[in-house]
């Protein structure tokens, strides 16, 4: 029972949370608290494939992307369905649009899986430095395709109204805080049951030595896709309920390098080859960056993801996690 | 009485070099197979080829009565083929332990239909590593391992999948006489639970003590097979060696 026990414990964490940031009363928190726990999320993502697997996707953002420019396709759509729907079935549709939020997490979920399990089909054979080029690509690729889409906005991007109120809760930056800390739940919960499981026994096969995987029936490709589909779906949640939160989408913040960079600086941070060490490196990492956005400048940001990550690459190469297991591991020895 | 590893005019180039030239062997359930050759004779292709981590371009690999063309190297492994490799490939974040969960969770558990218990893995775990002599150190990484320490939780990584063929390629290269000893202790007891082994070997006091056959591969023919005292002596296998 001690798996049920653990997805409890991260709900009550998660209920704390969000009350303590109630408390102050403060929306701000809100909207610092959502990005945190957003990357809580991307790091988690990143890491099943990065992390449990060795395969670095520097692609992240176009996961995320995916993921908001679903629910940006399907928010247009619900305020066009009178001018592209037929007349007689323009109610039926009525009725179902606006999409609530948790079912645009669950498409872009959908989108971004589907679209993680082609790109891992094609570019699995690439290892190393190559895979990442190939998913570096895949960025760049569906940033080009939404530049030139106008329906989703095209380059000059698209505006995405949040209602103002979400009844029971008070405002709706909190409703989406609320839904993001479900998400970081689900996806941490999700971590540490691969970590424990038969999956996670392969996936960390594969990331040690790949031949030596096969020769002990690992079936290598297969875990691989099942590794890029999660992580890729993942983070297409993650980047559903976006629009909402930043109200007006363009490409240039949907596809910023900041996730590629932020999805791979926390989980290194923090250590990866457990679903702690994601989670430490974006509370530390991301807490960092929304205290020197405010007091310093957004652009300090970039600096200081570089500055930790050399200074982590020379002193703990393995993450704090991995600086506590060597300690630990050196007590016992010694 | 079909051989339980039947491989028929087997073919692999590696772009204008010819690894393997129609090679022809079959070795019969329960017996011990030496294979010998110079360095370069294809010895580790012909391993690669039998075990699906290199696909061979012409000819056929039967195991068990099964067509392996085609098959990747984990499902020949769920098959029963095992082999262990020339230079040992640990999973250096896992523990002697945890290097043997492997195999038993991905090949036993998915030939034996009903999930193995995590107790029994343990167990089974311990066993093999008491049989190496490696148990008091179940808890290490392989990092801490000596080169005989490596070789044998090589070996052991490969009895873990409970193969009906293991293929230990220079599994004593480097050792001294005492490890050598050992290993070889190891690979008769083995037999004698009736895995049938194939050993590459340079080491020919321990191939010529081991085999029951013996198969010699020069510039990817086989030029001999037979009875090891008689293959020795075989002039073509002399000249292979020594030179005219």
């Amino acid at each position: 029972m001690r798996m049920p026990l653990f997805t409890l414990i991260s709900i009550v964490v998660a209920i704390a949370v969000f009350m303590v940031t109630r408390l102050p009363n403060i929306e701000y928190l809100f909207v610092a608290g959502y990005t945190i726990v957003q990357y809580i999320v991307l790091a988690t993502a990143w890491n099943i494939l990065g992390g449990y697997c060795g395969y670095v996707n520097f692609g992240s953002a176009a996961f995320f992307a995916l993921g908001a420019y679903s629910t940006v396709t399907l928010a247009t759509f619900g305020l066009q369905v009178d001018e592209l729907v037929p007349e007689s079935l323009a109610p039926y549709f009525h009725l179902i649009f606006p999409l609530p939020i948790p079912v645009l997490i669950v498409i872009g979920g959908i989108v971004s899986g589907i679209v993680g399990f082609g790109t891992g089909y094609l570019t699995l054979r690439l290892r190393g430095a190559f895979f990442a080029i190939a998913t570096l690509a895949l960025s760049v690729v569906l940033a080009t395709l939404v530049v030139n889409w106008d329906f989703v906005g095209g380059s000059g991007g698209a505006y995405v109204v949040r209602p103002g109120k979400f009844p029971g809760l008070g405002s709706y930056m909190q409703y989406l805080f609320l839904l993001m800390l479900g998400l970081a739940v689900l996806s941490v919960v999700l971590a540490r049951w691969i970590e424990r499981s038969r999956l996670g026994y392969g996936f960390a096969a594969i990331r040690d030595d790949e031949m030596a995987a096969e020769a002990s029936g690992v079936p290598t490709l297969r875990l691989k896709l099942i590794a890029t589909t999660l992580s890729g779906a993942l983070m297409g949640m993650a980047g559903a309920p976006f629009p909402y939160y930043i109200g007006y989408l363009a490409p240039a913040s949907a596809f910023g390098l900041e996730y590629a960079v932020n999805s791979i600086a926390m989980p290194l941070i923090g250590g990866t080859t457990s679903w702690i060490g994601p989670v430490i490196g974006t509370i530390l990492l991301g807490t960092l960056q929304q205290v020197t956005t405010v007091t310093i400048s957004s652009a300090v940001n970039v600096l200081l993801v570089g500055v930790l990550l050399i200074a982590f690459v020379i002193i703990a190469p393995n993450g704090i996690v991995g600086l506590v297991q060597d300690r630990l591991r050196a007590r016992r020895k010694g | 009485m079909t051989a339980l590893l039947q491989v028929q005019n087997l073919r692999k180039r590696f772009g204008g070099f010819v690894a393997l030239d129609g090679i022809n062997l079959d070795v019969q359930a329960g017996e011990r197979l030496g294979l010998i050759g110079p360095n370069g004779s294809g010895k580790s292709t012909l391993v690669n080829c039998i075990c699906g981590t290199l696909q061979n371009e012409q000819g056929t690999v039967h195991f068990d009565g099964q067509l392996m063309n085609g098959l990747a190297a984990h499902q020949r492994t769920h098959r029963g083929l095992s082999r262990s490799f020339q230079l040992p490939r640990p999973f250096p974040s896992m523990t002697l332990a945890e290097n043997l969960r492997i195999p038993m969770l991905y090949t036993v558990h998915h030939r034996s239909g009903t999930p193995l218990h995590a107790d029994n893995i343990d167990a089974r775990c311990h066993e093999l590593l008491q049989l190496v002599d490696l148990e008091k150190k179940a808890r290490h990484l392989p990092g801490d391992l000596t080169q005989v320490e490596m070789r044998k939780l090589e070996l052991a990584r490969a009895m873990a999948a409970e193969p009906k063929l293991l293929i230990a390629d220079e599994a004593m290269a480097g050792l001294s006489h005492a490890e050598i000893e050992d290993i070889l202790a190891l690979l008769m007891r083995l037999n004698q639970s009736g895995i049938t082994v194939i050993m590459i070997e340079h080491i020919m006091t321990a191939v010529m003590s081991f085999s029951q056959r013996l198969a010699v591969l020069v510039s990817g023919r086989k030029i001999a097979d037979g009875k090891p005292e008689d293959v020795v002596r075989d002039p073509e296998v002399v000249r292979a060696y020594l030179g005219e």
